[in-house]
């Protein structure tokens, strides 16, 4: 017994010292996206801008940069998991995640306790990066998302009554919910236009009974802060239910699957999101959005772009340090300052979020046509 | 609540229950004749839906031809399952509960299996135009769903009965449920009639399964859990092994998940909840569920 232990010990040890400690002439990036699940669309999109970034941009310092790229399935606990895994089996210096905020509010204490900075690509969920120095991100916050829709309701569809749908399994829907009706509420100065608020979970298919209910209260536009495929499946049964109304979302509608489910359905329907390849802000956005055409053969999505910032911004943060250890990273990441990004110039604030440009869409003839930018408050 | 809320919400209803109840049928039948739980019922529905997509995306077949083809690949696809997975443990008389492991087991494989071969991603499944019709009735929205899917769970119901009561194979079946030693002794070959069991069971949840994407139509490898988890509740509820049950549970569910929310609307979010809440209360006063039988053990 005890000389078997002792040949596991041995073997144990072998394992940590050839599992890639040594290694000091590469940068190791960790990528933890769900690409499996309700979310994989938003995972895979954002994997294919990090990748084309790696390959524009395969080294930093003079050293090779290598990226482990963990799935998260979508899955709160398996999130928490792959950032420990990335951490610890793949010992990374940095790691770029991820789609969907609930995931990464479930990522981001692992890494804080071990001390390896994230930068988040798309979670918009403020409480993602407050009371954690070691999460940044590419993009802006739920806020003003809200703000943006709220606006977008009041002054351009000119509603004065809206209902919300929010699916309560996620931080970000509800939060985002949240925030458009303080910002709604605030342009109409009167806390019973918004005139209903409904819910439903993840998974779910049905909206039928939630949206017979908001139709009986005849609001002038309904908003939907839910992920893509919820969301299609919701205004389908919507307008199958004679709900002739405008509808709006969020960033997470943004994915060809939105408008290949919902077809005829989503015409129409208003979006926020963070980036458009029919309006490029900088000179790296006509770069990346020519470099992606090239190797995917279509137009980049949000949160492609975003993923393809988030590894520039981590690259930039060691050039800028000098130095791959994971502190001076993050010390680096906290300084970023005016970098020139595809999806805009980033500055990262005190809390380590980005403060930016919001863009909204609009569906038209089975695609998202960019219809308006929307100045930071 | 208005009145005609109330019948909007009771055409909701009706939807969402008649498509629980045509897939709860098939869970209990297997179960009925084979006292085995098949838990990849769930996945048997998805893999229904799948071919069924495929069939109109990459061979060009006409939809009702890809559903018939669907059907039966289902039904082959559950025998491979029963051969496999089932078939070696009853064979060396494993206890049930390892059959229910290994029914488990392969829900996880064909969940994997198909992220690995399709991706995670959602498809959009075709609905023929017909059927996502809809018809203004004064102020409540009707779509042919509302006639379809009862129609074949009906004519599911009724092909069932005929099965199984009036044909020699039926009674084999009903031989099998009662006693597998004895009908195997009065010459019943008990591998062939588990196997056309299997067979009928998947393919009535690859119907089941096309249903439900015509009906929501976004399909993906992990999409079947859901329903698969609720229909075997409905079953339950009803009875699990009886057909009639089934239905009944079905219809529970649709209408409790449904007029929860039209009742309670700002409880939404608890919506499974309301609904689970009263299944547990009817299975506290009926354990054996609403039409199953007293199990009485002989001495």
């Amino acid at each position: 017994m005890g000389k078997r232990f002792g040949v596991l010990l041995v073997l144990l040890a072998f394992i940590m010292v050839f599992s890639g400690t040594g290694l000091a002439d590469e940068v190791r990036i960790g990528v933890y996206e769900p690409l499996t699940g309700p979310m994989a669309a938003g995972g895979q999109m954002t994997l294919e801008g990090i990748r084309l970034a790696h390959e524009l941009y395969p080294t930093v310092l003079g050293k090779e940069v290598r990226l482990f790229v963990e799935d998260n399935k979508t899955d709160k606990a398996e999130a928490a998991l792959t950032v420990s895994r990335l951490i610890e089996l793949h010992r990374v210096n940095a790691i770029i995640g991820t789609y969907g905020s609930s995931l990464a509010m479930s990522g981001g204490p692992v890494a804080e306790t071990a001390g390896i900075p994230v930068m988040g690509c798309s979670p918009t969920h403020p409480l993602v990066t407050e009371g954690n120095d070691y999460y940044f991100r590419a993009c802006f916050i739920d806020p003003f998302q809200g703000h943006i829709m709220a606006t977008y309701a009041y002054h351009t569809l000119g509603a004065r009554e809206v209902a919300i749908i929010q699916d309560i399994a996620q931080d970000y829907s509800v939060g985002l919910s949240h925030f458009f009706r303080q910002a709604f509420v605030e342009l109409t100065g009167d806390p019973a236009s918004v005139v209903g608020m409904s819910s439903y979970q993840t998974l779910d298919t049905d909206f039928t009974a939630q949206l017979t209910y908001l139709r009986g209260l005849n609001p002038d536009a309904v908003f939907a802060p839910g992920y893509y495929g919820d969301v299609a499946l919701l205004i389908t049964q919507a307008r199958e239910l004679g709900m002739d109304i405008p509808f709006l979302g969020g960033d997470a509608c943004e994915a060809p699957e939105f408008i290949e489910i919902g077809g005829q359905n989503v015409e129409g329907v208003a979006i926020s999101t963070h980036y458009s390849a029919d309006a490029p802000v900088t000179e790296e956005s006509t770069k990346f959005v020519e470099a992606f055409y090239e190797k995917y053969g279509h137009a980049p999505s949000a949160f492609a772009a975003l993923g393809y910032d988030a590894y520039l911004l981590i690259l930039d943060a060691i050039e800028r340090a000098g130095s791959i250890e994971p502190e001076d990273i993050r010390f680096a990441l906290s300084q970023t300052e005016g970098f020139e990004g595809a999806t805009g110039f980033i500055t990262m604030d005190e809390t380590g979020n980005a403060v930016k440009t919001g863009v909204i869409l609009q569906v038209q003839d089975g695609e998202f046509i960019y219809a308006g930018s929307v100045e930071p408050q | 609540m208005s009145l005609t809320h109330f019948f909007q919400h009771f055409t909701n209803a009706i939807y969402l229950g008649s498509l629980y109840a045509l897939i709860a049928i098939g869970y209990t039948m297997v179960y009925g004749i084979l006292r085995l739980i098949n838990f990849a019922h769930g996945e048997l529905l998805i893999v229904g839906a799948f071919i069924a997509y495929y069939g109109i995306l990459i061979f060009h077949l006409p939809w009702w031809l890809s559903f018939l083809v669907a059907i039966a690949l289902g039904a082959f696809v559950g025998v491979s399952l029963e051969r496999i997975a089932y078939r070696p443990l009853r064979q060396r008389d494993a206890p049930r509960i390892s059959l229910l492991v290994s029914a488990i087991g392969a829900s996880f494989f064909l969940q994997n299996i198909g992220l690995v071969i399709i991706g995670g991603r959602h498809k959009a499944f075709y609905r023929p135009p017909f059927f996502a019709q809809t018809t203004q009735l004064g102020e409540v929205s009707v779509m042919n769903f509302l006639f379809v899917i009862p129609l074949v769970t009906l004519l599911i119901l009724g092909g069932v009965f005929f099965l199984v009561y009036r044909t020699r194979t039926g009674m084999a079946m009903r031989a099998l449920a009662k006693d597998y030693p004895t009908a195997r002794l009065m010459g019943i070959n008990i591998n062939r009639i588990i196997a056309y069991t299997f067979a009928l069971g998947s393919g009535l949840a690859a119907i089941g399964g096309i249903m439900y994407a015509m009906r929501y139509p976004a399909i993906h490898p992990l999409a079947g859990v859901l329903p698969g988890i609720k229909c075997f509740i409905a079953a339950v509820v009803g009875g699990i092994g009886n057909v009639p049950g089934a239905v009944i549970g079905g219809f529970i569910l649709g209408f409790l998940e449904i007029m929860g929310i039209a009742f309670f609307p700002h409880l939404a979010g608890y919506r499974d909840a309301i609904a689970f809440i009263v299944l547990l209360l009817i299975l506290s006063f009926k354990p054996t569920g609403l039409m199953g039988e007293q199990v009485v053990e002989k001495v």
